[in-house]
């Protein structure tokens, strides 16, 4: 048990070390969250009324368009340098290899996104209600999408095009947005959030469960 | 787990193709049956409904396939899981060959709701959670097809769709439940109550008929599919080489 602790742990730290080596990569999917936010202001004038309903919605469909660009690289470079065939064949199980690049996915892409959603959110005068189911629709939130996103990343890795990735992704992330908007709705007009809440951590705690031995099993299939 | 031996027997591809030629045509005509006595019952002898009158009709389209797309799909699940699990190349033909079927059915439940809409509703289309679910749907059949077609090599591709399809199963339950997780526009369910059904026995049985021609047809078409992709799948085979040529067929 130690031992597998042990291992999930130094994979954990060498994808965040990889991460922060290579800012670029880790910045790009948060520029782009922050630019797509700010078209919209561009196309619907930046004090109308309509806009301040759109916001919370605007700042949830980017994280769903961003989470889809950035998870592209997940697997990629480990694909390509043979390092997954290693942890595959290595004697421990491919499912906990798996579930430490996703959480590392989650530290270094989802957290810097939360707090500039949040940021975002406070800018352009949120609610302080509504604020705080962003934040917490987010937080239960962008882990699934993570978790999601790796199962159809592993199955479509080294195929041409992310086009398919984002076809794939997106219906599956359709019911957490659902479910996030309609806490968010709630909180805006002073309503209890604890069943729309209850439902994002009883999916989360399935994904948890069994993403990560999806896209173990994924990833064996494209090796093969 | 091992299987028994007739299950692999009869998961051969060349044992099937023999088989569910004769398969085919049977199911096809109890197909065709199921259907004339489902329209002539649902078009010509139910009453008109006391407040849809007779646009209700559409009705015996809609409700089957809108069933058949959530059948289809679990089917297409299972079978891929089960090639996932054992390797039966059969299995994984049914998973590949069900797709396109499925994505049909869910595009006509969507279009005959869209039409049975305009005149009740006053619009083609509502941002209800029952339409968004079967639209849901489309995208996951239309995924698995792209993702298919993404594959050079067809073992390879039907493994990858089976555990989309399989991560995809997770949207039924909410598809299923959607109706009473958010109050909406779309009538609740009118056969499954567990009492009495609030349908009148008239309409019932014709549509009844209805789902049973839509099931059949599902069959039928699902074994021609599926025959051609044997042909496809086993082309360097003895036997396939042989029928083709016996038939005079060449490459």
């Amino acid at each position: 048990m130690r031992e597998y602790l042990n291992i999930f742990f130094v994979i954990l730290r060498r994808d965040l070390i990889l991460a922060f080596r290579n800012k670029a990569e880790l910045i790009n999917p948060l520029m782009f969250f922050v630019i797509v936010i700010v078209l919209f202001p561009l196309a619907f004038g930046s004090d109308s009324a309509l806009l301040k309903q759109l916001t919370s919605g605007i700042i949830w469909v980017t994280a769903l368009l961003a989470t889809c660009l950035s998870l592209e690289t997940i697997f990629r470079s480990d694909f390509e340098d043979g390092s997954i065939e290693q942890f595959s064949l290595s004697r421990y199980p491919l499912t906990l290899l798996v579930s430490a690049k996703i959480l590392a996915h989650w530290m270094t892409f989802s957290i810097p996104l939360i707090v500039i959603a949040l940021f975002t959110g406070i800018v352009l005068s949120l609610s302080s209600q509504t604020i705080s189911a962003l934040f917490i629709t987010l937080l239960l939130g962008t882990p699934v999408l993570s978790l999601i996103g790796a199962i159809t990343v592993a199955l479509t890795i080294g195929l041409r095009g992310g086009m398919l990735l984002s076809l794939l992704i997106l219906p599956l992330y359709m019911p957490i947005l659902i479910f996030s908007m309609l806490a968010i709705q709630n909180a805006a007009v002073g309503q209890s959030i604890t069943a729309e809440l209850y439902f994002l951590a009883g999916i989360l705690v399935l994904a948890i469960t069994l993403a990560p031995i999806a896209t173990a099993a994924a990833l064996r299939i494209r090796l093969s | 787990m091992k299987l028994p031996r007739w299950i692999h027997q009869f998961g051969s591809p060349k044992y099937f193709y023999e088989l569910s030629l004769w398969l085919s045509r049977w199911v096809a005509i109890v197909c065709v049956i199921c259907f004339v006595c489902g329209l002539y019952g649902g078009l010509v002898l139910a009453p008109a409904d006391y407040q849809q009158g007779d646009s209700f009709r559409i009705m015996y389209i809609h409700v089957p396939s809108a069933w058949m797309s959530l059948f289809i799909y679990m089917v297409m699940a299972v079978a891929g899981g089960i090639g996932l699990i054992w390797r039966i190349k059969l299995a994984e033909i049914v998973a590949r060959s069900s797709a396109p079927i499925g994505a049909s059915f869910t595009f006509l439940a969507l279009v005959t709701g869209a039409i049975w809409g305009k005149p009740m509703w006053g619009t083609w289309w509502v941002w209800d959670a029952r339409l968004t679910s079967e639209l849901i749907l489309l995208f996951l059949y239309l995924g698995y097809i792209a993702l298919q077609s993404a594959f050079e090599d067809r073992r390879v591709a039907a493994r990858a769709g089976a555990i989309l399809a399989l991560v995809g199963i997770v949207n039924i339950p909410i598809i299923h439940y959607s109706v009473e997780w958010w109050s909406t526009l779309h009538q609740g369910p009118t056969i499954t109550k567990m009492d009495k059904p609030s349908i009148h026995l008239s309409m019932l049985i014709p549509l009844l008929f209805m789902v049973l021609a839509f099931k059949t047809f599902f069959i039928s078409t699902l074994l021609i599919r599926a025959r051609s992709e044997i042909l496809e799948y086993e082309c360097n085979a003895s036997w396939v080489k042989q029928l083709l040529g016996s038939n005079n067929v060449t490459k």
